[in-house]
């Protein structure tokens, strides 16, 4: 049969995604431009079809805490929001990074800061790849350019988030959050049975089964040596996270000799600047993190020596800026171009700004 | 009667309830805590529910009751427990789901939490120890600490005029739509926590028959944090927290 292929925002294919992945609950708090997600799980009503729990809470904060208490029973729980919504939600994913429990957490990012604007924005990358929340711990971030992969992160979100017990985030952002887009989603997938669950997750705390020990869900050491032996234990899986889960996509960079670098929604900005530039005879390439944490290091030090510059492209004033020169480390020039306040740049605008900061010099 | 006669388990009148382990208590001498904590293991120990009770442990003191209670916790934080105790239980429904947390912790960070969780009518139970100070950090005031009681915050009495009033919010929980049932109640002496203990239980069973929220507060000491002996700090409760919080059940909706 072949695949229905229907048309839809990128916040509606999420919360569709969710459900059909059999994601157990979800618990969230109205914000523009994300509120669609919330609004389409309640129209859906899956607690009737697949059992799963949607509930509004009273505020961002008791929303990540309802997916840390999920997440702490070993089942498939999410949240969604947007950027000052997840500010709000930062002290709750520290303790879930803490006591490494999966989650799948999504953000739709707006403008900052403050309340700043409801308009587009990349400007959490550096709470999303840096920290956001206390202490030292990485997310899983995937940054969705498509409205098909806003669908197709959700699973791939929650796969990552179980095999390495840690929180997964997806970071779109207010163009593919709202933007329309065909889409085809996955097929339904049944949710897991509480044995399974059981089975699955021997770490989880959904009451003692009779011969095991009680399981204790919590970050707290007082004891700094075993504080720093679970500290050491998480970077060891970060590293592991950065050894095997890079993911990018790489479009016309084999003869390349600049290199855009842009993710999300200014990767398709990029993809129609790269052929205008192009058109002009610039060998322009895209290089497209999709995971933005464990970032593509080695792939954007491989094109050091390839290319004559880079451009990183993003809604802000330049933060992924930083992992690339981090990347390429001094070795050829790396520039930022951005539009700020929930202005997004149209390709011309990012083909001058190639030519005036990097072709010119 | 000579020892080992007195050992033998047909004349055993009292005992340690099996979900409490041998871990020594870090709980300062005549706190109320080890008292709750031992009804706790008690009710659910009588209710069968050894294996499928999950506690969620505040910030405070109580921070380490998962040290002592065999079951299964989950360790929130500050104020969030409500929060927790909420998905646990609509992911878990045929679980025994309870929070226990402080009046730091309930009363002040965690109000918003408290008071929807409890409006909400989830199927849970909040222990509430209402000792009227911050026990862990080191005896700062409290949400519910008394006008004119000393803590290392209000050096010279808690002034309204400076820094408000003491809250009481299982007054404000017995308002709530969602609450079942809502009690305060004390363990200062055996009739007192043989009450407490049947407040407990009830809490428990109506969140198994699904009939809402339920708040067990317990009006405690913190003789540490009060400056006074476990002796004086009783009788400084039933004194002066008690007028302004008298026990009683305040709602059971049958």
């Amino acid at each position: 049969m072949a695949q229905e292929v229907l048309l839809m925002k990128g916040n509606e294919a999420i919360a569709r995604a969710a459900i059909l992945c059999g994601a157990d609950a979800y618990f969230g708090y109205p914000i523009t431009p994300q509120s669609e997600v919330l609004e389409t799980l309640a129209e859906l009503k899956p607690w009737e079809t697949t059992g799963m729990v949607v509930l509004q809470a009273e505020s961002e904060v008791a929303a990540i805490n309802m997916v840390y208490g999920g997440a702490a029973t070993g089942k498939m729980v999410w949240t969604s929001s947007s950027s000052p919504g997840v500010s709000l939600k930062q002290e709750g994913i520290s303790y879930i990074a803490g006591a490494e429990l999966p989650c799948l957490i999504v953000n739709v990012m707006r403008g900052g800061p403050g309340l700043g604007t409801i308009q587009p924005s990349q400007a959490d990358y550096f709470q999303t790849t840096k920290g956001g929340g206390h202490g030292d711990y990485r997310l899983i971030a995937l940054a969705p350019a498509s409205v098909q992969e806003m669908a197709d992160f959700v699973e791939l979100g929650f796969k990552l988030a179980f095999k390495y017990r840690n929180p997964a985030i997806i970071l779109s952002d207010g163009v593919i959050g709202q933007m329309m887009e065909k889409v085809v989603l996955p097929e339904q997938k049944p949710r897991r049975t509480d044995a399974e669950v059981i089975e699955q997750c021997p770490w989880a705390a959904n009451g003692k089964a009779e011969g095991r020990k009680p399981n204790i869900i919590t970050s707290l050491e007082m004891d700094p040596q075993k504080m720093e032996v679970r500290n050491l234990h998480l970077q060891a899986k970060y590293r592991e996270i950065e050894e095997n889960e890079v993911r990018y996509e790489e479009i016309q960079c084999d003869d390349a000799e600049y290199l855009i670098v842009a993710f999300g929604s200014c990767a398709r900005i990029g993809q129609k600047a790269i052929q205008m530039a192009r058109a002009e005879g610039i060998k322009v390439g895209l290089l497209r993190p999709i995971t933005l944490w464990p970032f593509p290091t080695k792939a954007i030090q491989g094109y050091a020596n390839k290319v004559k510059g880079m451009l990183s492209l993003e809604l802000n004033a330049g933060q992924m800026i930083e992992d690339i020169r981090l990347a390429v480390n001094g070795t050829i020039p790396v520039e930022h171009f951005g539009r700020l306040g929930g202005i997004v740049p149209g390709p011309d605008e990012v083909v001058n700004a190639l030519k005036e900061k990097l072709i010119k010099h | 009667m000579d020892k080992s006669d007195i050992i033998k388990p047909e004349n055993l009148v009292y005992k340690k309830p099996k979900l409490m382990n041998d871990n020594p208590m870090h709980y300062c001498p005549g706190c109320s805590h080890g008292v709750v904590h031992k009804l706790i293991a008690e009710v659910i120990e009588e209710m069968g529910m050894e294996h499928k009770s999950v506690g969620v442990s505040p910030v405070g003191c109580a921070v380490f009751i998962y040290n002592y209670l065999d079951i299964d916790w989950e360790e929130a934080a500050h104020g969030r427990a409500p929060a927790v105790a909420t998905a646990i239980k609509r992911l878990w429904p045929d679980r025994l789901v309870f929070s226990y947390q402080g009046d730091g912790d309930l009363a002040a960070i965690g109000t918003a939490e408290t008071i929807h969780a409890l409006n909400r009518g989830e199927n849970i139970t909040i222990i509430f120890i209402n000792n009227a100070i911050y026990g862990m950090t080191g005896g700062q005031m409290a949400p519910t600490t008394l006008v004119g009681m000393k803590t290392a915050t209000c050096p010279y009495g808690r002034d309204p005029k400076i820094q408000g009033y003491p809250l009481k919010i299982t007054e404000l929980a017995a308002q709530l739509e969602g609450t079942a049932y809502v009690t305060r109640q004390s363990v200062q002496t055996p009739a007192a926590i043989r009450k407490a203990k049947k407040a407990i239980r009830k809490a428990f069973e109506n969140s198994m028959q699904g009939k809402g929220s339920n708040l067990v507060e317990i009006v405690s000491t913190c003789n540490s944090g009060w400056k006074m002996s476990p002796e004086k700090a009783n009788k400084w409760m039933e004194d002066n927290m008690f007028p302004f919080y008298p026990l009683g059940d305040l709602k059971d909706k049958e």
